[in-house]
């Protein structure tokens, strides 16, 4: 499985890279490779022009401030994981990057290399998803951000144009008293998931669940919010009676795909439960 | 004989070269002059070949030549089968390289020889292939109605039946007072190893000797199949097996590949290597356990098994395999296990379907079978109302009746017998061990969301397949010994084993044993190879064979110098001395050496049990192993601590087989398993709670050994096992497995099934 | 020209972009101590230290190794002695037909170095990433157990991948 032929350029400017992008139909850029090389091995793509954008300067910080956590584009998932501050600053986030592949991956692959993938069952544009993130890109016509609810189209489709580069993923600030679950299963520790589900909550003073959010990743060609299971709980006093609710109104608002790994009754089911256990561990969590 | 070495735990020689990354496997080797061979496989499942056009492919730079069917004056040879090498088989064996029609996805169309691997793919893409696509046979149903024929001279795609039976099946039947019958399928999946296969082949024109690389598990007999293919004589092939990622049934079989190499090296006159990339090892190693069962048992009243008949089928994919027959012949004639049937009619039909063929993977056919039949028994238990673990104590062989016959297969008439065993031994330990008494309290209990569930198994594994191996020993000038063995090492660690073996056969210290030198043609005479667990049993009893007759020349050779008789010579470990206390160093006979066989008919029948706790997610389907025991008795144990390991590792495999491993098609014959992340392999985090035990009880009667064949136990009770804790898991609902694998979502399937079918009243 | 170092050596090779560092570290430097299993970074055969951390080779180019210090499992070892890695190993049986094995004591030699004071949960999440076929995993997460002694105060083995 050896790659097909193609030329490579490694730039030291945002701007050189956009313009090789830009000048090179058939050119695709290159983070960790963690994603695209394997579709090179199995030349399912064949790209004339690799964009290596290793050496872009500034774009590997994480950057936490009032208004949010800042992923640079070439964060990788062992960065995300060692910073000890985004325990506080964004716990889901980094709850959904422990299920992320595996030790040697997670040492190459990067937050903009999974954006700019979108793998349907991919933990990371789920969290963009389920919290109303933004995906920061630059092209030739400049610079633009996107919302990650327009961002992913489908499938392994997003909405950059050929010639744009994701810079960084915005994420707005965690309130300390929030209360999440992330529940994740998959066939095999590290594979991608059947089904997941990132839940979070905040409390109004009478206990009530205000700001209710639920994100679902491998139920769908993208990772997408579900209204209808946030309408449950949302103003709500969260009960096993609402939980039970909820879980069913996720199972009733996806369209899973069937495939060699699971039907899509399974997944149908899956995500219920999903949905469920992470309501259950926002309750239970402890928080600082 | 002196145990000094034998049944110890010794750290083993070849980890010296493995752990540095030392080892050599064949794609390692570089040889000047290479040129890459890539091979060009069917997109197709069923069709006629129109065209293969090649022009485009050699106007690449770096391609030197595109090698199909059309330049093999006469055709392209075809593979014949090493066992059971029935006339009924000549129509459905390979060619190596296809001609007239494609038969799989994955079958050869033509090699590519490049400058590189990658330049050879890229001449893939640019070769034309007009196939005339034929209706692809995808299951039993599509292969037995016949409108879609692989093999038109055939007439059929039904290649045979075997049929096992032992006394009257059909008074057993009649006069039974209980009898239950059940369909069960184990899915496809293999013995996919981490190394991928490789072949590099050097023609030597000048001194017409053709030399192959990457050879494993039977050299001996693949030297002669090409040998006959290529028209050479066998002694102008060397076979050279070097260090091996893996065998478990699946490599050193003989594939195209075998033939297409050395094929080209021949006609381009340079080093040709072909190294197998995963994806073509997904759809072109050996595909193996795919097998249906319609079987019924008859009991007493008081559970003792009557009698066992029914239908068994075997998938072989599209052509017969050099060893293809092997799993189906035995679903149907080890189905009885360790077990008393005194009556057995079971039939083992052969189809052929549109997928990779199929070969053996360890435990051939018996893990298919102890799945069916271990089902079948708890089934039975259920509903007699006798305990599980009591049914199958009393229904088990009995040391005082062996050797014990199991049923005869036909054709191919072929007896077998359990040697020796006491198998409620291993069974008894097997649950003091695990701790049924206690942990049968959970079965089908609900705890903090998983409901939990035991099982037991019990099983034999055959062993020590003749018919013979061979064995030499050979004193080298420092006074040290090399060994040579017919033996293939597929990483079972016959460098050590056999050291510890020779070391106490010659009564020397280990570190005079030099080398073990295994597997390649140029060692001994006539060698057979690694399978059916034979290394220890034939391999080991060859070299004692070898050393005695090394001592007998050495004794004889003294003599003649010391002027005495032989039989008086004392042989030390550093020289041999007469009656008269006359001595000479051992170095002065260097040079000496003694070449030794072991012939045999029978098998050996290693013996054990396991049992499983599992615990069962009702919401997600995931099954989780809490403890599981597997025990052993192997008759000698010449290293325990290989042997453990043989233990683990298959029934590692054997979990894989039982909850992952599936190997999947469409309807139009496309293997949808493609990649590693389709085709899940157990990884470290999925079976962390597994202990085993083995056992030197028993020997067996049939070697000078005592050994018994062991390296498939862990595997073939694993399927049978998994599924009847699961089910056992699961009584609430009234869920059985029939199927493997117990996948997630297929166990949640089942208890949907199951909950529909209450719900129905049912 | 790319240029890297490779287990200590500064090396200067001239490849296509397309060539992977694993091909290039076993046909263009002859290291043949890094396997390929799968091409498609599941199996973790291919495992080398990039600056001390361990990557999957067959998915990273030989061009993006320029300017790094790359580690393969021959760098890991010794002429005539076997480092506590691989004694712990051999002791355990934790190998047997070999394949994995160089990706394994990488992997290990990685995770150790960093933490030395891993639980047999960590180790196996560790290890998930590379597939072994012939042992069941069992006895190699009780050698990178052991092991762990010989990485923790006097016998560091070091965190950048150098030999000891």
């Amino acid at each position: 499985m050896k790659l097909p032929a193609f030329d490579y350029a490694c730039p030291a400017t945002l701007a050189e890279a956009v313009t090789l992008l830009a000048a090179n139909g058939d050119a695709k850029a290159i983070a960790g490779g963690q994603s695209l090389v394997p579709m090179l091995a199995f030349r399912v793509a064949a790209p004339t022009l690799l964009v290596d954008l290793a050496r872009l300067p500034g774009l590997d910080r994480i950057a936490i401030g009032a208004d949010g956590v800042r992923l640079g584009a070439l964060v990788r998932w062992r960065d995300i994981l060692a910073d000890a501050r985004l325990a506080r600053a964004h716990p889901l986030l980094v709850a959904a990057v422990r299920h992320v592949a595996h030790y040697q991956i997670r040492n190459r692959g990067t937050v903009g290399g999974s954006l700019a993938h979108a793998d349907p069952a991919a933990e990371l544009p789920g969290i963009a998803v389920a919290c109303d993130g933004e995906i920061a890109v630059t092209g030739t016509a400049g610079a633009r951000v996107i919302a990650a609810k327009d961002f992913f189209l489908g499938a392994l489709t997003t909405a950059l144009a050929p010639d744009e580069i994701i810079t960084e993923l915005r994420l707005p600030a965690w309130p300390a008293a929030r209360r999440f679950g992330f529940e994740e299963f998959a066939l095999r520790r590290g594979d991608f998931a059947l089904a997941a589900a990132a839940v979070f909550h905040d409390r109004a003073a009478d206990g009530r669940a205000t700001n209710a959010h639920v994100g679902v990743i491998g139920v769908g060609e993208r990772p997408t919010r579900l209204p209808s299971v946030e309408a449950v709980f949302d103003g709500a006093r969260i009960d096993d009676g609402v939980i039970a609710r909820a879980a069913a109104a996720a199972s009733a608002a996806v369209d899973p795909p069937d495939d060699i790994h699971a039907s899509a009754a399974y997944r149908r089911a899956l995500v219920g439960t999903m949905v469920e256990r992470a309501l259950v561990a926002a309750q239970q969590r402890d928080q600082p | 004989m002196r145990n000094t070495f034998i049944g110890a735990a010794i750290e083993r020689r070849e980890d010296l070269r493995f752990l540095r990354g030392r080892g050599q496997y064949v794609g390692d080797l570089a040889p000047n002059g290479l040129l890459h061979a890539v091979v060009l496989r069917s997109a197709a499942a069923h069709g006629r070949i129109r065209a293969i056009d090649a022009a485009a492919a050699l106007k690449i730079p770096g391609v030197h030549a595109v090698i199909t069917a059309k330049d093999m004056p006469g055709g392209p040879p075809i593979i014949p089968m090493r066992l059971q090498p029935l006339p009924a088989f000549k129509p459905f064996e390979q060619p190596v390289i296809a001609a007239d029609k494609v038969r799989y996805v994955g079958e050869p169309l033509a090699l590519v020889l490049a400058d590189s691997a990658a330049i050879g793919e890229d001449a893939l893409e640019a070769i034309a292939v007009d196939i005339e696509a034929l209706p692809a046979v995808t299951d039993r149903a599509g292969a037995q109605n016949g409108g879609s024929l692989l093999f038109e001279a055939a007439g059929s795609n039904i290649a045979l039946e075997f049929r096992a039976t032992r006394g009257d099946a059909a008074a057993a039947f009649a006069g039974a007072a209980y009898r239950r019958r059940e369909r069960l399928k184990v899915q496809r999946h293999f013995g996919l190893t981490l190394e991928p296969r490789g072949v590099l082949a050097e023609w030597d024109a000048a001194q017409g000797r053709l030399r192959v690389f990457g050879a494993a598990k039977v050299p001996f007999f693949n030297r002669r199949i090409l040998a006959a293919q290529i028209g050479l004589p066998e002694d102008a092939i060397d076979m050279v097996e070097n260090d091996v990622g893996g065998g478990f049934g699946a490599r050193g079989e003989f594939y195209p590949e075998d033939f297409l190499i050395p094929f080209a090296a021949r006609q381009v006159g340079r080093p040709v290597k072909w190294i197998e990339d995963r994806r073509e090892n997904l759809m072109a190693m050996n595909h193996a356990r795919d097998a249906e069962a319609d079987i019924e048992i008859a009991c007493a009243a008081d559970g003792t098994i009557l009698g066992l008949r029914g239908e068994t089928f075997a998938d072989m994919g599209a052509y017969m395999r050099t060893n293809g027959a092997v799993g189906a012949r035995n679903v149907a004639q080890f189905m009885s296990g360790p077990y008393r049937i005194p009556a057995i009619d079971i039939a083992a039909t052969l189809v052929m379907t549109n997928k990779t063929p199929v070969g053996t993977y360890r435990g051939p056919g018996r893990f298919e079978t102890d799945f069916f039949r271990e089902r079948l028994f708890d089934m039975v238990a259920n509903e007699l109302g006798i305990d599980r673990v009591e049914f199958r104590r009393r229904n088990l062989v009995a040391e005082r009746e062996m050797p014990y016959a199991l049923a005869t297969i036909t054709p191919y008439e072929h007896k077998d017998e359990l040697d020796s065993g006491d198998y409620r031994i291993t069974l008894a330990r097997c649950l003091a061990e695990f701790g049924w008494t206690e942990k049968a309290k959970l079965q089908g209990v609900l705890i903090d969301g998983r409901y939990h569930g035991l099982a037991l198994g019990c099983f034999i594994e055959g062993g020590g397949a003749g018919p013979k191996e061979s064995a030499r020993v050979a004193l080298e000038p420092d006074g040290a010994i090399a060994v040579y063995l017919g033996s293939s090492a597929v990483g079972q660690g016959v460098e050590t084993v056999f050291a510890q073996i020779a070391a106490d056969a010659l009564e020397l210290p280990i570190e005079r044993i030099r080398a073990v030198f295994h597997g390649s043609t140029g060692y001994v005479s006539d060698g057979y190879g690694a399978y059916h667990s034979r290394s220890v049993v034939m391999g080991g009893s060859a070299l004692l064979d070898a050393a005695e007759k090394f001592r007998a020349a050495l004794r004889a050779a003294a003599a003649q110098r010391l002027g005495c008789d032989a039989r008086a010579v004392a042989i030390g470990e550093d020289n041999v001395a007469g009656p008269d206390g006359r001595a000479l160093p051992l170095t002065d006979f260097a040079g000496l050496s003694a070449e030794g066989a072991f012939h045999n008919k029978k098998h050996t029948y290693t013996y054990g049990a396991h049992a499983a706790h599992v615990t069962v997610d009702p919401k997600t389907g995931h099954v989780a192993i809490v403890d599981y025991v597997a025990v052993e008795d192997v008759g000698r144990i010449i290293n325990p601590m290989t042997l453990n390991g043989q233990v683990i590792g298959s029934l590692v495999q054997g979990l894989g087989g039982a909850f992952l491993e599936h190997l999947v098609y469409d309807e139009n014959g496309q293997l949808l398993t493609g990649s590693l992340m389709d085709y899940r392999l157990p990884t470290a985090s999925d079976f962390p709670n597994l202990r085993s035990i083995v056992l030197d009880m028993k020997p067996s009667p049939i070697n000078p050994l005592g050994a018994k064949g062991a390296g498939e136990g862990g595997i073939i009770p694993a399927g049978g096992v998994i599924a009847n804790a699961v089910a056992n898991s699961l009584t609430a609902f009234g869920a059985e497995p029939r199927e493997l694998p117990l996948s997630p979502p297929r166990v949640w399937a089942l208890l949907e099934e199951a909950r529909m079918g209450n719900a129905n009243g049912e | 020209m790319t240029r890297f170092e490779a287990n200590g050596r500064a090396v200067e090779v001239a490849v296509e972009p397309r060539m992977t560092l694993a091909d290039c570290l076993r046909d263009v430097l002859r290291l043949t101590g890094t396997h390929i299993g799968c091409e498609h970074g599941v199996c973790g055969a291919c495992t080398v230290l990039v600056d001390g951390e361990a990557v999957r080779a067959c998915l990273m180019l030989a061009v993006q190794a320029e300017g790094r210090r790359v580690t393969t499992v021959e760098g890991l070892s010794h002429d005539d002695t076997l480092t506590p890695l691989q004694q712990a190993f051999r002791k355990h049986h934790a190998l047997q037909c070999g394949f994995c094995t160089p990706g394994m004591i990488t992997t290990a030699h990685a995770l150790l170095s960093e933490e030395p004071d891993c639980d047999a949960d960590r180790v196996r999440e560790v290890l998930s990433g590379n597939i072994c076929r012939c042992t069941g995993y069992i006895p190699i997460i009780e050698a990178v157990l052991e092991a762990r002694s010989a990485y923790r105060g006097d016998g560091r083995a070091g965190d950048d991948g150098e030999r000891r």
